[in-house]
């Protein structure tokens, strides 16, 4: 049996599936659906939703389309998220790996620079990147892998010490394997499994910093995200709560999609895992 | 000995995994009979394991039992640690390394033997000179990975039978040891049972290491009993060809080396 | 009798933990014959596990040598040691755990041929058949995964593996001690066929005395990280002279006819 129908056979990954490709979908199709720039002006100020069949989730103090927003802004919470997750990935799996292999002095030097980003909260960080650096989504995107590069590191060099210690390592050696193709070939990718787990972690958590950042004022003003959306909505609190509401349902939804499917995942690779 | 120990009837043990059902046991009738040694022999796949937990009410969330296991010496089915003791092949992995031995042992007595704990820890010091802890006062308070293999068997068999129950249960007990220990340990179960009485049920792979203190044997291959009966008849009379080659795959120093001689 | 295939003496390595030293491998001394057995015997942890990786350079020694027809092994680096290392091969005890998880049959056998230029990337898949073969496996077992078969079957692969760059010398450690006894039989009886064959020298690794006995022309036997006794294997089984060898050959299970 795949992984995949594993995975579908689980609640949670059903329902994490679902919403992340509905999520997927829409990022990908927001161009289609909505064709004019979510940010321009369509209608008459504060239209409540459910009230009007053209806007459905109303408009917000400018007149802007709520719905073409949100979809808009799936793009940007999805990109920052998956694009931060894979540079910490990639940071992460290299520095641990060679932390892992070169031991002695370059594994302490390392090691001792992945505690130095691990002391600093990562949303601190970020903010301190972004407004040094400026908004944009290359700068957002690094400034949050700044602080989510250390755990896969971690990871990573933990793996790799104690894959180096199996007996087909050895056995590798043994047939005069170059030292190379064994880091390459026999360790690297049977220490990445247990890295790339913590993956979902970190686009979930990279979403929320995104939106944190945005709603601070932090993000590309030319782009739509559920951060700034939040944050313009708070003005109107009291009058117009569904325009801080709908992006703030979006962002749980992404989150809990993520999970899930992580969750989903896991026990499905497990099993597999367990039969073999 | 005409009574009756435990009875097993139509066993049958299944695993469910991926919603397949595979038969672990199959159909399994056999008797126990009260002090004797009854040795239960297979290779990998044959059931022994599942036979002795399924005996000790261990098996796993998954497993599906049909079948009858009636207990006459006990009238109901017996508790753990109080009615049977079990040895686990890893004796590393069944002791709790956060405790230590003397209060892993006096654990059992005082729970299943009403005893305080100054008494219950009194036993276990007892108990551990009877397994033949070089020092037991001193080993009371030492913690299960500060011993050997060997020794941390002998702690898990003193704890077995803490609460002097009337049946030992040792699932590959010496497997993990090496050939030493593992004659050693056989000893001193034997010992054990012999002197307090016990019912043992001893699972192997090793046919000549039974052989040498069963009273019967009853051979297992793929969740079937193959054959079942006193030892010297099993060994001497095979009535099955598969108990026949596992006699005849076992090597001792009587056997005929494979290599030629002339050399060195 | 000729010079020796292998010849390693006073071999010493030393672990500090926890702020004891411990000689896991004590001054000692192992000689192995062209196309000879010879059993390397003891309790746990008397180093004879540590004595086999040291031979294949896993293990660093604190001193001693090693000459192995005429190879110093142990001052060996790099490249030479690379190439030599297609002299010696080894067969561990769980064979799961000696292969790549993501390995195939295939692929595990190709890799040592690769490695060391045997035949070309044409005549590979012929070479990978005729090794299986040997070992008495079908030929269309390369396109199974190595966790797919059962545990006899990847012992078999393990040794196609370690006959694969065609070596003088198998260090084998507890190599057939998983195994169940009938596998055990059949798999002692592939090893001295091989043996017989290609004039292999194994060092076969192992706790139990009466396996050792059936399959060595001569016995080392190992306690705490000495050897306490060296000779032909008769010799040894016959009249021990060590406490260990005593102990050792009184605590094999004899199978007891009534």
């Amino acid at each position: 049996m795949s992984v995949l129908s594993r995975l579908l056979r689980s609640p949670e990954g059903a329902i994490g599936l679902a919403l992340l490709s509905l999520l997927a979908l829409m990022a990908i199709f927001a161009g289609v659906i909505f064709p004019d720039d979510p940010l321009s002006i369509v209608g008459p100020a504060l239209v409540q939703p459910f009230t009007d069949a053209s806007l459905p989730f109303g408009t917000d103090r400018l007149g802007r389309d709520v719905l073409a927003e949100l979809v808009h802004g799936t793009r940007a919470s999805l990109a920052v998220g998956i694009a931060a997750a894979v540079v910490a990935l990639v940071i992460g799996s290299l520095v641990g790996t060679l932390a892992g292999f070169a031991g002695g002095l370059v594994d302490e030097a390392l090691m001792r620079v992945v505690d130095a980003f691990q002391i600093v909260p990562s949303f601190l960080l970020a903010l301190a990147f972004v407004s040094v650096a400026g908004a944009s989504l290359p700068v957002v995107v690094l400034a949050i892998a700044l602080g989510a590069w250390t755990a896969p590191a971690r990871l990573a060099r933990a793996e790799v010490l104690s894959i180096r210690e199996r007996d087909y390592v050895a056995a590798a050696r043994v047939i005069g394997m170059h030292p190379l193709e064994i880091a390459l070939r026999e360790v690297l990718p049977n220490a990445l499994g247990p890295v790339l787990a913590l993956s979902s972690v970190i686009v979930a958590s990279s979403v929320l910093i995104e939106a944190a950042l945005s709603f601070l004022g932090l993000s590309d003003p030319n782009i739509v995200t559920w951060g700034s959306m939040i944050a313009e909505g708070r003005n109107v609190l009291r009058s117009a709560p569904f325009l801080s509401i709908f992006p703030g349902i979006a962002l749980m939804l992404t989150v809990l999609g993520v999970y899930l499917f992580s969750e989903g995942l896991a026990e499905a690779l497990a099993k597999r895992r367990a039969r073999a | 000995m005409s009574k009756t120990f435990a009875r097993l009837s139509g066993l049958t043990v299944g695993y469910d995994a991926d919603g397949q059902t595979g038969a672990a046991l199959e159909a399994v009738d056999l008797e126990i009979v009260p002090g004797e040694r009854l040795a239960i022999i297979g290779e990998s796949g044959s059931g022994k394991s599942t036979l002795a937990l399924t005996l000790a009410g261990l098996l796993p969330d998954n497993a599906r039992v049909t079948g009858h296991i009636a207990w006459p010496a006990y009238g109901e089915a017996p508790l753990a640690g109080r009615d049977y003791g079990f040895v686990f092949q890893d004796a590393g992995a069944s002791l709790n390394p956060v405790l230590s031995v003397g209060e892993q042992i006096a654990e059992v007595a005082q729970r299943h033997l009403g005893m305080g704990w100054h008494e219950a820890y009194g036993r276990a010091r007892h108990l551990l000179e009877r397994v033949r802890i070089p020092q037991p006062d001193a080993a009371l308070h030492t913690y299960p990975h500060q011993l050997s293999g060997g020794q941390r068997q002998r702690v898990c068999i003193a704890s077995a039978i803490a609460a002097r129950p009337k049946l030992l249960i040792a699932d590959e007990p010496t497997s993990a040891l090496d050939m030493v220990v593992q004659a050693e340990i056989v000893a001193l179960l034997e010992e054990l049972v012999r002197e307090d009485g016990m019912t043992l049920l001893f699972v192997t792979h090793d046919i000549a290491l039974a052989s040498g203190f069963a009273d019967r044997i009853a051979v297992f291959r793929a969740g079937r009993l193959v054959e079942a009966g006193p030892t010297a008849e099993v060994l001497s009379r095979p009535r099955d060809a598969y108990t026949a080659s596992l006699i005849a795959s076992h090597i001792d120093l009587a056997t005929p080396p494979l290599v030629a001689e002339d050399a060195a | 009798m000729s010079a020796p295939l292998l010849s390693a003496t006073g071999i010493s390595k030393t672990y500090a933990g926890g702020g004891r030293r411990i000689a896991a491998l004590d001054n000692a001394s192992i000689t192995v014959g062209r196309g000879e057995t010879l059993g390397l015997v003891g309790p746990s942890g008397s180093g004879k596990s540590t004595l086999a990786r040291v031979l294949l350079r896993l293990i660093e020694p604190d001193a001693g040598r090693a000459d192995f027809d005429g190879v110093d092994l142990l001052s060996l680096r790099g490249e030479g040691l690379r190439a030599t290392r297609r002299r010696i091969q080894m067969v561990f005890q769980d064979p799961l755990a000696a292969f790549n998880p993501r390995a195939t049959v295939g692929s595990a056998l190709t890799d040592p041929l690769r490695i060391h230029r045997i035949g070309n990337g044409a005549e590979q898949p012929a070479a990978v058949a005729r090794l299986l073969e040997r070992v008495g496996l079908d030929p269309t077992f390369a396109s199974r995964a190595i966790h797919e078969i059962s545990g006899g079957q990847r012992q078999r692969v393990a040794i196609a593996r370690a006959i694969s760059t065609r070596p003088e010398l198998i260090v084998l450690d507890e190599a057939v001690s998983a195994l169940d006894v009938s596998v055990r039989a059949k798999i002692l009886d592939l090893l001295v066929g091989l043996q017989r064959e290609q004039g292999i020298a194994y060092v076969f690794v192992s706790h139990d005395l009466a396996v050792v006995r059936a399959i060595s022309h001569s016995i080392a036997v190992m306690d705490a990280g000495r050897i306490v006794e060296h000779g032909p294997a008769r010799d040894i089984v016959a009249n021990p002279q060590s406490a260990t060898g005593r102990a050792l050959v009184a605590a094999v299970p004899r199978l007891l006819h009534a």
